[in-house]
């Protein structure tokens, strides 16, 4: 791929960033490929390079704020027309529900993510009472001499123990997985700012 | 490695690379190629993070008939690798302290 037609590639793919954040990467990656080539590498060594271009995109789309994509996504590129103005105020009843309900599906995907979270901390805890309670019934039994009632609590407590200790260890692994999905999706609601832009 | 730790040590190294004389994007990331593998899109996010934190400066010079931006540390920045420093001395402690505990049980 030639320098132009990675450049044209990549404004293409931030169409959705604001302007000058546009132009400074554009500038950026420019001079990047011109320092590779002056230094001896092909102009195609040089565009291979600076990284695969979905690399750039992503990390540039998550470095922005999202208010910023939807500031610049909606913010009109000439002056409306009256007709326009019109048009807006006369679909709110329309397009204001459908942005709530936007906004309320991406935030019920985040609360899900969030109380997956807390369930699995939730057993976790439950599995700490179990093995707290279990040896401490076994301890009561002992003293009041059930022998065989004890022995099974013992055993019932020993065992939530042991599913505890495992657990822990789960539970955060699982955490950690859930909070990186977390970005991820964050990510992916930028890039549908992004990727309706660049498709036009 | 720890994402807040490595962002924490890959700012100290361009930090470190430009602290001599002021240097370029590409230099920087040839600079430190020996040491660490750094990506034109991260060193990017790096340098505008720098920048914002007033640890260096921008200035675009002529190059060869084209523009090319050389970034310049600040006093901060230098107070950035400086605290880096100290701050290091306090991990390797504690890096020794897990080293020997560790072959102790061996």
């Amino acid at each position: 791929m030639s320098k132009q037609e990675f450049l044209a590639r990549l404004k293409i793919a931030l169409a959705g960033l604001p302007k000058d954040e546009v132009d400074e990467r554009l500038n950026f990656y420019s001079e990047m490929i011109d320092d590779r080539m002056e230094e001896g590498f092909s102009e195609e060594q040089a565009v291979a390079g600076v990284g695969p271009m979905g690399n750039i995109v992503t990390q540039a789309v998550s470095e922005v704020p999202i208010s910023k994509l939807v500031k610049e996504r909606i913010t009109p590129k000439r002056s409306l027309s009256g007709g326009e103005v019109a048009l807006i105020i006369l679909g709110f009843p329309l397009w204001f529900p459908l942005l709530v309900a936007f906004c309320a599906i991406i935030f019920s995907l985040y609360v899900t993510l969030f109380s997956l979270v807390i369930a699995f901390w939730g057993v976790e805890v439950g599995l700490w009472g179990a093995a707290i309670g279990g040896v401490a019934t076994a301890a009561i039994y002992g003293f009041q001499g059930f022998a065989m009632p004890g022995v099974a609590m013992l055993g019932i407590g020993l065992f939530a123990f042991g599913a505890a200790i495992i657990g822990i260890s789960i539970c955060i692994a699982a955490s950690k997985g859930i909070f990186k999905l977390g970005g991820k999706l964050g990510v992916g609601v930028k890039r549908l700012f992004i990727r309706k832009e660049s498709t036009k | 490695m720890d994402i807040q730790l490595k962002r924490g040590l890959l700012d100290v190294c361009v930090l470190a690379a430009i602290k001599n004389s002021d240097s370029y994007g590409y230099k920087i990331i040839k600079d430190l190629k020996p040491y660490v593998e750094l990506s034109e899109s991260t060193l990017y996010t790096i340098l505008k993070r720098l920048e914002s934190a007033r640890m260096l400066t921008v200035r675009s010079a002529e190059h060869e008939g084209r523009l090319r931006k050389y970034y310049h540390i600040t006093q901060a920045g230098i107070g950035r690798i400086e605290d880096f420093k100290n701050e290091w001395k306090e991990v390797v402690t504690i890096y020794h302290f897990v080293i020997k505990e560790e072959r102790r049980y061996e």
